[in-house]
């Protein structure tokens, strides 16, 4: 009896490590193309400059870069406050009541809602009715996809700390703003900030909302109010071109694009090590 | 003797008309330590919570009946609850150190207060500090967080905190209870010494405490006031037979 369950132990081990590798393998493979090519692709051109016509070799993506920084910059500006103050309202001032529980829930089917859906709305709501694209609308879609997680991790935060908390600082006279502010938002502020870059983390690297709604440019702009390129869409439009010039492009912005989000979630990951060691 | 805070024919109910005081009658001296004792449930600590209301805090929750302190009745809706909490001040059962520094910890109050002056309020925090006899100890380290205090001396800093806005009523509940025997004896001892400034009520499930400590007691039981009187006489001479079986330990 004892035998026969060591081998079911030991049959269940095995499984289970080999499912692990398997998953592992593709990440290893994909992560490592991404590096071998991209690497390569790594010249200061490709900051510098803005695309050439194909067959002129030079072009950059400076395009891209810039309008992907703006416009995930107005995502976070747009989704953060609010992302935030959702979730106080939901943790704080709103929890006794039916309608904070009914946000919360649909704030949950918005996480897990497609990218494209979210793309599509904000064509229809925005791009339609100003008649263009442009890299506010991209913005706006990405900060559509941030709202809700940044909503319930705030919440989630806020509600891990103790309410003796909030007690002794009304307890001392504080208005209840103060007390969220001052002594609440401290206790949940490392907590809150990795909610913040692990939305942004999960932002970045979209590509199905801004060709919808940022679509695309061929030159460099600053001006949120006009088309605006992106890594992602940059990386769809290259890879599918016909030119080697193009796809070396690709690779280069894939291997940028996984680089900034490897970073924003060891910075995250690293925070929430952090928060719980102390 | 004066008498600091009187409760008069009080009620209290949780959300959904739970019941939790009947009838409370009871005065509180000035310059006074009076206790509240009684087995768990009984509604001390409920009682405590009326007299600041922080019971205010959560939805459903319902007064009947009066207190009074300074002349007003504190349960009248048209009382300012931040104004009522600077005067009634309180310390938990378990220490809530803010996170913060343990200087802005003692500040927090003189800050809400409006006091911005840095003399004033290093001034104000040393005074607290000294107070809560926990000065010598954190004098070199004002700046570090109190998270890195322990048990008892986080406590005498949420005291120090609590003390810093010169409260006429400090309210504790259970203070103690998560202190170990050295700590604990510190903080009576700081109970005791502030009472000559501030009238003092304190919930304890420690029948010791209360006698040590306190100079009235109040014995409570399934949300009454059974007895109350100078703690000497209810611990040497109690009228109730429930209230000489409780503190003679057989029940509770």
């Amino acid at each position: 009896m004892i035998r026969r369950r060591k081998i079911i132990n030991k049959l269940a081990l095995f499984f289970c490590f080999l499912t692990a590798l398997w998953g592992l393998f593709w990440l290893i493979f994909i992560l490592f193309d991404i590096i071998r090519h991209g690497i390569t692709a790594l010249t200061p051109s490709l900051f510098l400059n803005e695309p050439t016509p194909p067959g002129i070799p030079g072009g950059g993506l400076k395009h891209a870069l810039i309008g992907h920084l703006l416009i995930t910059l107005t995502a976070t500006l747009i989704g953060v406050p609010v992302g935030i103050l959702g979730g106080t309202f939901l943790a704080e001032y709103g929890r006794n009541y039916i309608i904070s529980r009914i946000i919360s829930f649909i704030a949950d089917i918005m996480i897990s809602i497609p990218a494209i859906i979210v793309g599509t709305f904000v064509f229809a709501f925005m791009v339609k009715p100003m008649g263009h694209f442009s890299g506010l609308a991209g913005g706006v879609s990405l900060a559509i996809i941030m709202i809700p997680i940044i909503v319930r991790t705030t919440e989630n935060m806020l509600s891990l700390v103790p309410w003796t908390l909030r007690e002794a600082a009304f307890a001392l006279g504080a208005p209840y703003y103060k007390v969220i502010f001052q002594v609440v938002y401290r206790g949940a502020g490392v907590g809150i900030f990795t909610g913040v870059i692990l939305a942004i983390a999960r932002v970045a690297g979209e590509a199905a909302p801004l060709l919808f709604t940022s679509f695309n440019n061929a030159y460099t702009t600053y001006n949120i109010f006009q088309p605006m390129a992106s890594l992602t869409v940059t990386i769809f439009q290259y890879a599918m071109g016909p030119y080697e010039d193009w796809h070396k492009q690709a690779w280069g912005a894939s291997f940028l694009i996984t680089l900034f989000i490897l970073l924003l979630a060891i910075v995250g990951r690293y925070l929430v090590r952090l928060k719980f060691k102390a | 003797m004066k008498v600091e805070i009187e409760i008069k024919n009080l009620n209290f109910y949780y959300a959904g008309n739970i019941q939790a005081l009947k009838n409370i009658n009871l005065q509180i001296f000035k310059n006074k330590i009076t206790a509240l004792i009684g087995p768990s449930g009984c509604g001390k600590t409920t009682l405590l919570r009326c007299i600041n209301r922080i019971h205010d805090l959560y939805p459903g929750n319902r007064y009947e009946g009066e207190i009074i302190f300074q002349g007003r009745n504190i349960l009248s809706n048209d009382i300012d609850l931040i104004e009522l909490r600077s005067k009634i001040g309180m310390v938990f059962q378990k220490p809530t150190p803010f996170p913060m520094s343990i200087f802005d910890n003692v500040a927090y109050g003189l800050r809400l207060r409006g006091i911005k002056n840095k003399r004033e309020l290093q001034d104000r925090v040393e005074k607290a500090l000294k107070e809560a006899a926990l000065w010598e100890e954190v004098k070199d380290k004002l700046n570090q967080s109190a998270f890195g205090l322990s048990g008892g001396q986080q406590q005498r800093l949420c005291i120090a905190r609590a003390i810093a806005v010169e409260p006429e009523v400090l309210l504790f509940d259970e203070p103690t209870s998560a202190l170990d025997p050295i700590s604990t004896g510190k903080i009576e001892d700081l109970i005791i010494q502030l009472k000559s400034k501030i009238t003092i009520v304190i919930v304890t499930h420690n029948m010791q405490q209360a006698a040590r400590i306190s100079d009235y007691t109040a014995f409570m039981y399934l949300g009454e006031i059974i007895e109350f009187g100078p703690t000497e006489k209810i611990f040497t001479n109690p009228e109730n037979k429930l209230t000489e079986s409780y503190i003679t330990g057989r029940f509770g």
